[in-house]
């Protein structure tokens, strides 16, 4: 039955070639799309190179935010360390003084944060896991603290 | 009273399910035709018991009878009525609740239209569908009761997450779970023929038709998703390659691929093994779709339910449903019988390529989406997996596949001729190409992506046009006798070419939106005017407005083109008191051309008012092409030809959303 073995070879050849090309874009997409996340300590501790995106965690510091035109300064802290974060767009309807938030960008000079996007959750109960988690790790965080007011 | 009769049916539906499952798969293996016939009355009595269940749920809801924990949690007195009955399945319990209720009504319509089937296969599937039916059942009544009650009962609810308040959302999961479901369907199907060690056309003609319906239903219901983020939640995106996005978009790739196989089944006899294969595959990524949207395992804006102690229950049933449907396939995919050779270049071997494809962007959709689970369980590590991924996955992998859209239908079964398809698509590639150069153009030499998205997207539509054209003579016979052939054309053939064609068309609407769209963010005051794209909006004002239950900040845009007037915009943001919560209610005006969309947010000190304004060419492509896909599965299901293997009593019942409101 030579048709069927060469039929079953093509198929495998044909199937291999695919996983092969698939693993070849996964793992090429990964090493650069992998969006990390760190609280503002571990932006302190660690030494994360300018180049690398990544995300940030915590709370808006109260009295931080400094508005202009659509560029919003402010400070993001897990109240152990703060970093300070620019943004240039609107910010989702929910931003507020006191409130958690994540953004997502790359780390400039004298670790100022420049937020590419400042991720829009809309209910005023949510509180993203990892800032939860961040807040945890700093000492900071209570069940019934801030986000559940 | 209410709420225990609902509570109690759910449990006698469990016992009737646990019976269900149990005896007709004895009489079928000891061939006692009276326990077989037992498995008939035994779903419909399931369907009924669980519909009544679903009636008191909603009645709980319509009346709001807040000694409901899950009404309180969920809904208020003062939502419109529409709102209250989809409050139903808005939650976790409830849309359980809806997702058995789908399945007994699918167990029922096998019961009464399965009169064709075999009596041992029938009873077969339906015991395996009354095993699924426990597990969900079993889910509910351990760890998440819709009917639990409060004491005491609070004066009004929480109300329901304003976001979910839409008359397109309303609508969205119960389509989703209809297409889920529908592919238990072939689940129970590919299990009950591993079990009889039997795959055949006839197999295969009995699971296409649920198959295609469950691949209309998820279509439709990722379309409406899709459009529903778009206009609801003010980013002016309509995918994110969200967790939530992609568990239906799995369930959709598998659900594709199989499709497409079980033609290969039923008109050839080949690729048994591999077709049942992705019927256990696409239900797998269903459960896991259902669990991973409901149980908040995955952060995201749409899981609303967040209990760890529900995580154990799920595992365990996919354990044993995944894993044990794939062991029973080790144990007896080996025996089945191969079917019809075939050669690599031939309408079989297109569609091995199909599936190739599918399956591979398929598991790297998987990969994207649980990775970050797993990293943070192993390592604690967060990281998230973002649209560039999958955009550099999804791409390189679509593009084979598209293209072998354009060529597959043309190749003869067994044996095609490559070169006799080229010829004859000549003038597809001559029109892609010189489409992609004319777009190349107009972005002023930009990026090749967008050249390639085009080239594609006419591609294909071309290469639709052309088969068409193959099939009716166009052309080549006099006019009358096209006129006949399109007549007499199979009603499949149609909806394979409306189906290819609505991909085309949503090829080229993401292309030239995501190419040509315009977006302008600023801070604007009463008066100010800004181009965007080739119109101009002008910023009328903005003042306070009042719904039912929220207030709103409206804002008024003048639109105009070239000095004439074209619409007038309403963006709004509004605030909900319960739960305590604002929306941004984008302004938009649809057209084929192109979609006018205007978000305004907050007011800045200087009296100004922070305003979000796009041109987006094109758009609703998107959305008007998922459509098209949907008719030509609807079409293709209406085929006669899907009947034949069963005649009499019109066999293959069609499931419609009508039989589940009925309910």
């Amino acid at each position: 039955m030579m048709p069927r073995k060469r039929r079953r070879m093509y198929l495998v050849i044909a199937g291999m070639a695919g996983l092969g090309i698939a693993v070849a874009l996964v793992l090429a997409a990964f090493q650069d799309n992998l969006v990390f996340f760190y609280s503002p300590s571990d932006v302190v501790e660690k030494h994360i190179p300018p180049e690398r995106r990544f995300r940030i965690g915590g709370l808006v510091e109260a009295g931080s935010v400094k508005k202009d035109g659509t560029r919003t300064e402010f400070t993001v802290t897990d109240t152990k360390h703060s970093i300070k974060v620019v943004h240039i767009g609107l910010l989702p309807d929910l931003f507020r003084e006191g409130q958690g938030v994540v953004a997502e960008g790359r780390l400039q000079a004298g670790n100022v944060f420049a937020a590419s996007e400042v991720l829009a959750k809309h209910d005023e109960k949510y509180m993203p896991p990892e800032v939860i988690d961040a807040l945890k790790r700093a000492g900071e965080w209570r069940p019934e603290g801030e986000a559940a007011k | 009273m209410t709420a225990e009769l609902g509570h109690f049916a759910l449990i006698l539906a469990l016992m009737v399910a646990a019976v269900q499952f149990v005896v007709p798969m004895w009489g079928a293996q000891r061939n006692d035709a009276t326990l077989i016939a037992l498995a008939p009355p035994a779903a419909l009595a399931q369907c009924v018991l669980v519909a009544l269940s679903f009636a008191c749920l909603t009645t709980a809801y319509v009346e709001s009878d807040f000694s409901l924990l899950n009404v309180v949690q969920n809904s208020h007195s003062a939502k419109p009525l529409i709102y209250k009955i989809s409050g139903v399945w808005g939650n976790h319990e409830g849309s359980l609740l809806l997702w058995t209720l789908i399945l007994a009504v699918f167990g029922a319509a096998v019961a009464t239209f399965g009169g064709n089937l075999p009596k041992a296969l029938r009873a077969r599937v339906l015991s395996v569908q009354a095993f699924i039916g426990i597990g969900f059942l079993l889910f509910m009544l351990l760890t998440s009761n819709p009917f639990e009650r409060i004491v005491p009962a609070p004066a009004d609810g929480q109300g329901l997450n304003p976001l979910l308040q839409d008359p397109g959302l309303a609508f969205h999961p119960p389509m989703l779970y209809l297409g889920y479901v529908g592919f238990s369907m072939a689940f129970s199907f590919a299990i009950a023929a591993l079990i009889e060690g039997r795959v055949d056309p006839a197999w295969a003609r009995w699971v296409r038709p649920w198959t295609l319906a469950a691949w209309c239903f998820l279509t439709a219901g990722i379309a409406l998703g899709s459009w529903w983020a778009y206009y609801e939640l003010g980013w002016g995106g309509w995918w994110f390659w969200d967790p939530v996005e992609n568990a239906s978009f799995m369930p959709w790739l598998a659900g594709t691929a199989l499709l497409h196989s079980a033609i290969v089944v039923e008109k050839r006899d080949a690729l048994k093994a591999w077709t049942i294969l992705l019927a256990i595959l696409t239900f797998s990524l269903s459960l896991l779709g259902t669990f991973i949207v409901r149980s908040g395992v995955l952060n995201s804006v749409h899981s609303f339910a967040s209990d760890p102690a529900r995580g154990i229950f799920i595992l365990a049933f996919l354990v044993i449903v995944v894993g044990g449907s794939l062991a029973l396939f080790a144990i007896r995919a080996p025996a089945l019988k191969a079917g019809g050779l075939f050669q690599p270049i031939s309408r079989e071997g297109g569609l091995v390529l199909n599936n190739l494809l599918l399956a591979t962007s398929c598991g790297a959709v998987l990969l994207g989406t649980l990775y970050p689970l797993f990293l943070d369980a192993l390592t604690g590590d967060k990281v998230s997996v973002g649209p560039p991924y999958f955009n550099a996955v999804f791409i390189p992998l679509m593009t084979p596949l598209l293209i072998a859209v354009g060529i597959g239908p043309l190749l003869a079964w067994k044996r095609g001729d490559l070169q006799a398809v080229a010829q004859r698509m000549r003038v597809a590639f001559g029109i892609s190409v010189a489409g992609a150069l004319l777009g190349w153009w107009l972005n002023d030499f930009g990026p090749l992506l967008p050249v390639l998205g085009l080239a594609i997207g006419l591609w294909v539509a071309v290469g639709v046009i052309v088969e068409l054209a193959e099939r009716i003579g166009l052309f080549r016979v006099s006019a009358r006798d096209t006129l006949f052939r399109a007549i007499h054309l199979p009603r499949a053939a149609w909806g394979m070419t409306l189906a290819h064609l609505g991909v085309a068309i949503v090829i080229l609407g993401i292309t030239v939106s995501a190419t040509w769209q315009v977006e302008k963010q600023q801070v604007m005051k009463p008066g100010e005017s800004i181009d965007v794209g080739p119109y101009r909006y002008t910023f009328v004002g903005a003042g306070p407005a009042r719904g039912p239950n929220y207030t709103a900040l409206r804002g008024e845009f003048r639109v105009t083109r070239g000095g004439e007037p074209v619409t007038t915009l309403f963006p709004a943001t509004r605030r909900f008191t319960q739960p305590a919560q604002e929306t941004t209610e984008a302004a938009i005006r649809t057209s084929l051309y192109a979609d006018l969309y205007a978000v305004i947010g907050q007011p800045e000190a200087n009296g100004g008012f922070a305003t979000r304004l796009y041109f987006k060419p094109l758009v609703t492509w998107i959305w008007f092409g998922a459509l098209v896909m949907v008719l030509g599965g609807l079409m293709s299901l209406s085929d006669r030809r899907h009947r034949v293997g069963a005649p009499k009593k019109s066999a293959v019942p069609r499931p419609k959303a009508g039989e589940v409101k009925a309910a």
